[in-house]
């Protein structure tokens, strides 16, 4: 068996995290290490598939139908640099955030466990594998998010968990029909498949399973506590990534075999538009900084399946970029954001927004982080975000679609109400007793979320060559 | 000299790559600050100077990359630009002077100078903006980088203004994006090109072209304070003496004004905009906003509210000269561009002048302070007389080429509408000056603590009134602004 960089992109983080589990009290060092390579294994495929677009890997030898064969494309890829990118700035963070050695000795192994569910799904062909790989994940999300050991977070963990598992029931079901109906399981074999009803709910199954997974509105209900109480890193990784697994795989899954019918798509898109209304309402109403950070995120979920649903006459071979770009600026930017809301966290003492203006220490440079990622999550430009809704708004418009589009603009302005809510407490001061000084809590802490911010806001002035990249090797153009 | 492609890419990162650095700076380190601000503000009017020179030989700048498939970040420097990059430039130098002796012993100054210095690189993107989607980029930039220096003081008033400005010039910004999204798939480019670029579609599709020039003059229209959109203005005015006088008299309404321009000019042309019957009723729309701005005036008793509804009313000059489709009428547009500036930071800086050295504030408070502090009054009085428009002050010059433009378009009412204007002006500044000089001071009312105003306070704004001056008085010397203006406006009107 040969060494290429798709396997070890794969079997890095899987040996990292055992390695990082047996030896705890080096567990760091190890993380650290792994991630680094993982970064290092991705930018090789990448250049694999710059100079030959898609690339093809059987694991071990076995060729498709009974084999496994990894494959990586250009949104595969980018969704593969996505992780290891900010999941390495998210390692980083942690390096402070974990302050408790038991917290550390879990996380590490956590989290290379994820990356390899991660880099699975972004790799995999066939949907048993699939259904492996968000399993792998499940597991992982859960163990972060439990990893504060509050009450509170225990709490959202076993939601989590249920909702979890239910997903994945569901999505096994699906794989287990498609495996009656077609005798095979690989992506090949989903597109050749004749447009059958049988077919159709097998899919329907997989799809509301990942729904689940994903947290589209109503499904949502787990999600804010449970990315709301985990730890930063923890949140960050939950937040920016977990949740982009299930959605690549809808977003493949639908390439594949397209919804049959164009009121789906339809519907799929209401549900979105229900998550950006309800999700913002939410955050406006969020009491604590990190639940407002997490119902955004319902929110961008929700935008990003209306990136999908304004698909309509075009098909999704011109939707699924709006989507991707969507996914993407979401992944860096949230990330920034839940890391800057920790460090904040931590400096202040507490996250109750109605008071950061009593804050006698004002943590600067995390503020500035977290408001950095707001313009790119609000859609403002240059940022990354920006480029996502304009994509997605020209879309619509270029379609007709002025629902989608008057719909992109309340969720726009709804997000600048919640997210004022956030700098009225960060720049008001005369409700504090004592002085305040500027540049308090600086730390190295801050450079880990503040790159993040960076990168979502300058990511923007770079979306042309990001959207030629994900483009290679067909990535849904069909053709797997 | 070698050519310089990137000079204007230079230009914009001067104040662009400053801000960093200030906020970084600690609070304690107030004179390297103070170098760092003063040194970036030169080195910037020097630029200016230097691609103004270009541009005068000839020389075409067009720095640009692509965002995304055929949509390009792009910068220019056409003589329209230039003008608004000449003027933020050498009031942003003047003003850092202003702002550094007025912040002597505030708090939070790493922050306020780095969003001010960032504030100026958006102005700056604004104004050499080469097509809409670049303008969109730094316009949304302006409200970003001036909100948190509205809230400087972190008081409730000052948030509470914050969220009204962030209301208003956000909502505007996302109509502009939708009306720059819909100019884009429309006309498949959104360039700005002199003559226009929608002269096909408005053809073709007259509906969607008019849809589109109400939603994006509606959009700027917003920031350049247009009745029924001016209200965030003159509640903004809780924001520091020196950024209401930057950023409301010439950065943020003006980029609202300096983008209905390039809409109407270079997005759908003069001619174009007339055929769809678009200028008329902006025309009326920038009267109304004139006479309004001024009897709202004349009712505020606080000095810088009364300033701010008079900008409304001035800024409405520049809009009116566009909307009136002659080329004389846009002479005066764009010379007021530059004049009202003038006029507007002198006022806005001898305001605060007042308020640092007497504690007045209030326009009832005004009495005797001429005799107190003559240079700020006397800088006031020029510049109040100017926009009343006294020959041959700056205000003069543009209200004449406006009243002639009028006559030129055949709008007689245009004469009327500015002789009314200037009636109601002088009804409104004429007693603030009477107080100031000709009664004297009742110490019973307010001024609690007098203290000297350092130089850093008093020269900004007397060295405005001087430009003041100096503009009205030599307005057809080679390089004057009404000069440059003639340039511009030749090439807008392709003559």
């Amino acid at each position: 068996m040969t060494i290429d960089a798709m396997t070890l992109t794969l079997f890095l983080p899987l040996f990292g995290a055992m390695a990082a589990f047996v030896f705890p009290r080096v567990a760091t060092g190890i993380g650290l290490v792994t991630v680094v390579a993982t970064c290092g294994a991705v930018w090789l495929l990448a250049l694999e598939v710059l100079k030959a677009g898609a690339v093809v890997t059987p694991l071990g030898g076995w060729e498709a139908p009974l084999g496994i064969a990894l494959r990586a494309d250009g949104l595969s890829l980018a969704m593969l640099a996505m992780t290891s990118g900010v999941g390495l700035l998210v390692s980083l963070g942690a390096l402070d955030a974990l302050r408790d050695l038991r917290q550390r000795q879990y996380f590490w192994p956590l989290w290379l466990l994820l990356l390899t569910g991660m880099n699975g799904v972004y790799l995999g062909t066939d949907i048993f594998n699939l259904y492996v790989m968000i399993e792998v994940i499940a597991l992982a999300a859960v163990g972060l998010t439990v990893l504060s050991g509050t009450k509170e977070a225990l709490r959202a963990g076993l939601e989590y968990m249920y909702a979890s598992i239910l997903g994945a029931l569901l999505f096994l079901m699906g794989v287990g029909f498609v495996y009656l109906h077609l005798g095979r399981l690989d992506f090949a074999g989903l597109l050749e498949a004749e447009p059958s009803g049988a077919l159709s709910a097998a899919l329907a199954l997989m799809l509301v399973g990942l729904l689940l997974k994903t947290a589209l509105f109503p499904l949502h209900f787990w999600l804010p506590a449970a990315h709301a109480n985990a730890t930063a890193p923890a949140s960050a990784l939950l937040s920016g990534l977990v949740v982009k697994a299930a959605l690549y795989i809808f977003l493949r899954l639908t390439t594949y075999v397209p919804l049959p019918d164009e009121i789906l798509v339809a519907l799929i898109g209401a549900l979105g538009a229900g998550a950006v209304l309800w999700g913002g309402v939410q955050a406006l109403r969020a009491e604590r900084l990190k639940l407002l950070v997490a119902w955004s995120t319902v929110v961008q979920i929700g935008l990003i399946f209306i990136a999908f649903a304004r698909a309509g006459q075009v098909g999704l071979t011109e939707s699924w970029k709006a989507a991707a770009l969507l996914i993407l600026a979401h992944g860096v930017a949230k990330a920034a954001m839940f890391l800057a809301a920790g460090r904040i966290k931590d400096e202040v003492g507490h996250d109750i927004i109605r008071d950061l203006d009593r804050a006698e220490v004002r943590p600067t440079l995390a503020q500035f982080t977290f408001a950095l990622a707001a313009i790119s999550i609000i859609g403002l430009p240059p940022s990354l975000g920006f480029i996502g809704k304009w994509s997605l708004m020209e879309g619509a418009m270029a379609a007709g679609y002025w629902h989608w589009v008057a719909i992109t603009m309340i969720g726009t302005l709804l997000s600048v109400a919640y997210f004022s809510r956030v700098f009225a407490g960060f720049l008001r001061f005369d409700r504090v007793r004592g002085p305040v000084g500027e540049h308090q809590g600086w730390a190295l802490a801050d450079v880990a979320p503040l790159t993040l911010a960076i990168a979502s806001i300058s990511l923007g002035l770079m979306a042309a060559p990001i959207l030629s990249f994900i483009e290679l090797g067909y990535a849904l153009g069909v053709t797997p | 000299m070698t050519d310089m492609p990137l000079l204007p890419l230079f230009i914009l990162l001067t104040s662009l790559l400053a801000s960093p650095i200030l906020f970084a700076l600690p609070e304690r380190a107030a004179n390297l600050r103070t170098s760092i601000n003063l040194g970036v503000a030169a080195i910037k009017v020097a630029l200016v100077a230097w691609l103004g020179w270009k541009v005068s030989q000839g020389v075409v700048y067009d720095v640009r990359f692509t965002v995304l498939p055929g949509l390009d970040f792009k910068l220019q420097a056409d003589p329209l630009a230039l003008l608004f990059v000449s003027l933020s430039a050498i009031l942003w130098l003047i003003t850092t002077v202003y702002s550094v002796g007025y912040l002597e012993s505030g708090s939070h100054r790493a922050r306020f100078f780095g969003f001010f210095s960032l504030c100026v690189a958006a102005t700056v993107g604004v104004a050499m903006a080469g097509n809409l989607f670049t303008f969109l980029i730094f316009y949304e930039l302006l409200t970003l980088a001036t909100y948190p220096l509205v809230i400087h003081r972190g008081s409730a008033e000052a948030l509470r203004a914050g969220r009204i400005y962030l209301i208003y010039t956000l909502a505007g910004g996302l109509v502009l994006l939708l009306g720059t999204l819909g100019l884009w798939i429309v006309a498949g480019t959104t360039d700005f090109v002199p003559g226009g670029i929608l002269a096909d579609v408005a053809a073709e599709q007259r509906l969607v072209a008019q849809m589109l020039f109400v939603v994006l003059v509606g959009a700027v229209g917003v920031k350049a304070a247009l009745f029924p959109f001016h209200a965030w203005l003159p509640i903004a005015m809780v924001a520091p003496a020196p950024v209401s006088a930057l950023l409301h008299a010439v950065a943020v309404v003006k980029a609202g004004a300096f983008g209905i321009m390039r809409i109407v000019y270079e997005i759908f042309g003069i001619e174009t905009a007339q055929a769809l019957g678009m200028t008329a009723p902006l025309a009326a729309l920038a009267a109304i906003t004139i006479i309004f701005g001024s009897l709202k005036a004349i009712t505020q008793d606080d000095i810088k509210k009364r300033l701010a509804y008079s900008t409304v009313s001035q800024v409405s000059y520049i809009t009116l000269g566009v909307a009136l489709a002659s080329p004389i009428a846009a002479v005066g547009a764009l010379a007021h561009l530059i004049h009202q500036g003038l006029m507007k930071i002198t006022m806005f800086m001898a305001a605060g002048n007042l308020a640092e050295g007497l504690g007045v504030k209030k326009v009832s408070q005004m009495n005797g302070v001429g005799r107190a502090m003559p240079g700020t009054m006397l800088a006031f009085t020029a510049a109040a007389l100017a926009m009343i428009g006294l020959p041959p002050l700056a205000g003069f010059v543009s209200k004449w080429y406006l009243a002639q433009g009028g006559l030129d378009a055949g709008a007689v009412w245009v004469v009327a509408l500015l002789l009314g204007s200037s009636l109601l002006n002088a009804i409104y500044f004429l007693p603030m000056l009477y107080r100031a000089w000709f009664r004297d001071g009742t110490e019973t009312e307010a001024a609690p603590a007098r203290q000297r105003i350092g130089w850093m306070l008093a020269a900004p704004p007397i060295t405005t009134a001087l430009m003041v001056l100096a503009v009205g008085g030599f307005a057809n010397a080679p390089f004057s602004p009404l000069e440059w203006t003639r340039f511009v406006v030749a090439i807008e009107y392709q003559e």
